[in-house]
Formats: structure tokens, sequence, C-alpha cells
């Protein structure tokens, strides 16, 4: 507890660390409004999704090694997952939409696990970085220090959900996976080709998570097992902010990246990790007696 | 012969067969002697998942913590081997349970996936505060002490243990399962507001299975630990990625809802991985879970429910109609 006397001592400090967090939860609420967009229209959570943001940084180191500087690998990275989660639903995916929910979260759960150790296996369990070249900004006199990096990469991540949004509300497709999302049955009356909407949706899930985990390999690092804490945090999100809320999941993905580097901070580092699982444990309790004491359950 | 002397012929020749098994092959000790884990680890995560319906992740925090305080007391309470040994189990066995209890009311609330998600985390979170707590030796593990007697003893010994452990959970949980408990537990699974609005105290029943289940985990963490000499608490005490979804797989895979299926899941499971693992050269954790995939993608209903499906009159038991629509 001596980081916490440390902590008063210094409000800069406290400064640096919320900047800090709140350019990380830019990244989290990306996957997070991914997350939610899935679990929305196809009734599916993706246990899979940090392997997703997992391929996204690797897609943009490689590109970063054949020479390409990391922001432009963020649209590649983007592509190239779109184009996975294209084939993973069409491969996988589809086979356990409709069934219940048990089933799709150990589907995708056993899909973590293979995306994960494919990487491993492939890849190396080496932590790698895209190095963006941009150089650091000092604040305050220089006690507050903001690598411009995370600056970008926190632009980044609201042009991207911007864009995201922007397609949902103005393109035929968005317009059919919004009416998916409402009733999908109703939708295929209407003469919506589900299969394609869960596709299309699936595949920009991956799209965006890919986009996120080229900003995590610009700014911070990438490894084979770093899925897991972003399916983790993404879950999190929705369940506090709901789904289909832009402005409530970006709020709540910047709460939790300043939370998770305060407690990093004041728990140490090797902690982090176990906060970050503790906290989802403890939202969800908390939950379920609040919704308890209003004669509900979470379903 | 009768059914019923031929029912009796094959239990006595299964029972001489597990006695005579480690005379037999003696290389292969320490992995029999896992595979009576596996099936406990089927049988409990069964009891939960299969018969309650409620699909646990993190059913390794028990494992994990009967495995950590066992090994603890032997380190420090400073008695013989076998003394701490025993102490140690009973003392792994108790906290399990009592972490069940505690946690029960709070987890048990979440229904369904908020369940599912929640116990994964619960796992992963015990895997990390374990990697960072220093009396437990951190990331480093912790090493139990080492056996007294000869050379090889030890797998002899440990086999046996977990026989009996198997053994003692088997006949126990059939008696659950056909009792007034069971069916409060198969009510739970079916329609869980109906069974509240019936007058049962669902929590109860339901902390009460969860800490059935965190007895013989919180048991069988002991052995294991001592068993495998070395306690990791990523790879080995809170291995999620391992322990923690073969549970899940070996339930499914032979039948879940049922007794014997999660038996019969985790002895195919388990002499397929031995059998096999060795061939895959590196590639074993991802066929893992392209395994895991598969089996959940393509064969949910698992080797019994198949079996059912197929032969409906023969399978002995009453056919129920219970089927995946249970678990909402």
């Amino acid at each position: 507890m001596d980081n916490l006397r440390l902590l008063i001592d210094a409000p800069l400090l406290g400064v640096q660390l919320l900047l800090d967090g709140i350019l990380i939860g830019a990244i989290f609420a990306l996957s997070a409004y991914g997350m939610a967009l899935v679990w929305g229209v196809m009734g599916l959570i993706n246990v899979a999704q940090g392997e997703l943001v997992m391929l996204g940084g690797y897609a943009a180191f490689f590109l970063y090694r054949a020479g390409i500087h990391p922001l432009f690998a963020v649209p590649l990275a983007g592509a190239a997952l779109f184009l996975f989660g294209w084939v993973l639903y069409r491969s996988v995916i589809f086979r356990v939409v409709d069934k219940d929910l048990f089933i799709s979260i150990l589907a995708t759960f056993g899909l973590s696990i293979l995306l994960q150790q494919l990487a491993n296996t492939l890849f190396g369990a080496d932590v790698r970085t895209a190095e963006s070249g941009l150089g650091t900004l000092f604040l305050f006199g220089g006690a507050v220090t903001v690598s411009q990096i995370k600056l970008v990469a926190f632009a980044a991540a609201l042009l991207t959900g911007a864009f995201l949004v922007l397609f949902l509300r103005r393109t035929r497709m968005g317009q059919a996976i919004r009416a998916t999302a409402q009733n999908a049955r109703a939708a295929r009356v209407m003469g919506v080709d589900t299969g394609a909407v869960y596709a299309w949706t699936f595949a920009l899930n991956a799209a965006i998570c890919g986009a996120s985990g080229a900003l995590v390999a610009m700014t911070w690092v990438v490894h084979p097992y770093l899925g897991l804490p972003y399916t983790v945090r993404s879950f999190m999100i929705v369940i506090v902010a709901g789904m289909g809320n832009v402005a409530a999941v970006l709020g709540a993905a910047l709460g939790l990246g300043a939370a998770e580097n305060f407690a990093g901070f004041i728990f140490g580092a090797e902690y982090q990790a176990a906060f970050v699982f503790l906290l989802l444990v403890a939202i969800l309790v908390w939950r379920r007696f609040w919704l308890a004491r209003e004669r509900k359950v979470l379903r | 012969m009768s059914r019923r002397a031929l029912r009796r012929v094959a239990w006595a020749a299964g029972i001489a067969l597990a006695l005579l098994l480690p005379a037999l092959l003696p290389a292969w000790r320490s992995q029999m002697a896992l595979l009576w884990v596996m099936i406990v680890f089927a049988l409990t995560w069964d009891l939960l998942g299969g018969q309650m319906g409620y699909n646990s992740f993190g059913n390794v925090l028990f494992f994990g913590v009967g495995m950590y305080a066992c090994v603890l007391v032997q380190r420090d309470a400073g008695l013989g081997y076998f003394a701490g040994l025993f102490l140690g189990s009973a003392a792994g066995a108790l906290l399990s349970v009592a972490l069940a209890a505690l946690l029960g009311s709070g987890i048990l609330g979440l229904r369904g996936h908020y369940f599912a998600i929640g116990t994964l985390g619960l796992g992963i979170a015990a895997g990390e505060l374990a990697g960072g707590w220093d009396l437990v030796g951190a990331g480093g593990g912790m090493v139990p002490p080492l056996y007294p007697g000869e050379v090889g003893g030890r797998e002899t010994f440990f086999y046996y243990l977990c026989l009996a452990l198997a053994a003692l959970t088997l006949p126990v949980l059939a008696r659950l399962y056909k009792s007034r408990f069971g069916l409060v537990l198969n009510a739970i699974r079916d329609d869980e507001d109906k069974a509240e609005a019936m007058g049962l105290r669902t929590t109860r029943y339901k902390t009460t299975a969860w800490c059935i289940c965190a007895f013989f985990l919180g048991l069988s963490g002991g052995a294991v630990g001592n068993l495998l000499g070395f306690i990791d608490p990523r790879e080995v005490a809170f291995a999620g990625a391992t322990f923690g979804v073969w549970m899940v797989l070996m339930a499914i895979l032979g039948g879940k809802g049922t007794l014997w299926g999660p038996v019969l899941g985790a002895v195919v499971f388990h002499l397929t991985k031995e059998l096999f693992w060795a061939w895959l050269l590196g590639w074993q954790r991802v066929a893992l879970g392209l395994l895991i995939v598969v089996i959940v993608v393509f064969f949910p209903v698992g080797i019994l429910g198949w079996a059912r499906e197929k032969w409906p009159g023969r399978s002995g038991q009453r056919v129920e109609e219970v089927g995946p629509s249970a678990a909402k």
C-alpha cells in the first residue's frame, strides 16, 4: 500500500495514470462494441473476441516488419480480420448461432484456445511490438508524459468506432443488421437474408477487433496470450453499458481503463490481471443482488 | 445368465482390473492414477453442468485450492508424511467446501451464460492471485515433500488413493441422483423459476451441490499435487486451459446429465490423449482447441446421448426427454 501514499503525495502521478487509462480505454471500447454487436444481432457471446484482437495485433506486426508504417497497418489489419471473421463464420460460427448459449460459449471458448495455441506455435511466445517512431509529449513541466502514439491510437479508435456507427446507420447492410437485431424472424419475412447479415456482423466485429489489435500492437505489445483479458473486459463493458448504446460503452470502457491502471499501480502490476477478472466477478455478483432487490434475474 | 448375474460379473471384473492394473502395467501407474482423477473431474462437473444445468468453467478453482492447502499443510505443519498428507487433504477439502459455500449465494444466483463467464473469471483470477502470493511460492510454485517409501512406491500409493477417490465419488453421486435432492437439481435445470415457485429454496440446493462438487475436487487436488510432485499456479493448480476445459469436454463427450456418461467420456478422452498426445509434437494444445470445437459443434449429445437416440429401449435406464433446451 506504499504506492497509495505515493499517489496522495504526488497528485500528478494520478493525472498520469488517469490519462494513460483513458487512452487505453478507447481501445477496449472498440472490442466491447464489437462484442455488443454480435451479442445483440446474433445472440452469441464470442469468447474468442480477445483472440481476434490478438490476431489483429500480429497482422499489424507482420505488416510493420514488411516495412509498412503501423498507422497504415490499422485499416489493413481490419481488412484482413474482416476476411478471417467471414471464414470463421462460414466454417464454424454459423453452426452454433441458433444452438443454446452454452454450446456457443463453449465452441467459441474452444476457438479461443485453438487460435491462441496456433499463434503460440506459429509466431512464438515472444512479446512483439510495432514501433511507430513518434515522440513523447511532456505536460506539467515534464511530470506527466504522454507518448504521441497513444494519442493517435485514441483518435484512431474513436474514428473506427464512428465509422462503424455510421455504417450501421447509413448503409443498406447496416439497416439490415439493425432490423435483424430487432427481430430476426420479422426481418426474414421482409426478405432480409439473415445468414448474410450474420456473416457480415461477425466479419465486421472481427474487423474492428483487428483494428483495435493493430492499435494495441502500436501502443503496447502483442503476445499469444493477451486474448482472454480482452474478452473479459469487453464482456464487462457490455454488461455495465448495455447493448447498442455507444456513449455508454465508451464511458464504461474509459472508466475501466482508468480503474485498471490505478489498480495496477496500487496493488502492483502482477495483480493487474487478477484485478480484471475479480472485477468481472464483482460486477456480475453486484448486478445479481441489485436485480434481486427488484425481483428480477439477470438473464 | 440372467441380466443381474451378468452385471455382477461385469462389476467384479471391473473392480479386479482396477485393483490389478498397477501390477499389469507398472510403467503407466501415474497416467492411470490421473485417469481416476479425470473421472472425478467429469463426474463433479456433471453434477452442476449436466444435472443442474449450471455450466461452470471455474470448477478448477476448488481443485487448485485443495492442492495448495494440502501442500501448505504438508510443508508447514511439521508432521510425518502420511499424517501431513491426511491432514492436508482434509484441510484442502474443508477449505474448498467453505469457499463454495461462501461464493455460492453470489455466484450461483447468476443464470446461464453469466454463470459460465463469471466462473471462468473466478478460476483465472485464483490462478493470478496464487501467482503473485509469496506464501505459496508465487509464480515459482511449490514442491510437495518427498514420498518416504522406496522408489516407485509413490506412484502405486497415489494410484490406489485416486482409485479410492473415484470409487467414493461415483456411489455418492449415484445415491444423490436417485434421491429427492437429485430430483430438485433436475427441476432447477428444467425450469428454475417454477422450481422456486414450488417452494424449493433453490439457492440452498445449488450451493449444497457446489459444496459436494468442491469437496471431491479439493480432495483430488491434494492427491494430484503430490502425484505430479510440482505445483505451478497457472499450469497445474488453476489450469483453466487444461484441467478446467477437460472437465467440461469429458462430461459432454460422454453425455451430460447421465451418471455413466462422464465416466465413459473421461476414459475415452484420457486414453486417447495419453496414446496419441506424444505423436503430435508440440501441437497438442492446438489439437485440444480443435477437439473442443469439433466435439461441441458436431457431437453435443455425447456418446451416451447418441446411444440412447439409437437404441432408446436398450439403455436400461428410463429414457427421459432432456435435450439441450434444458440448459437455457
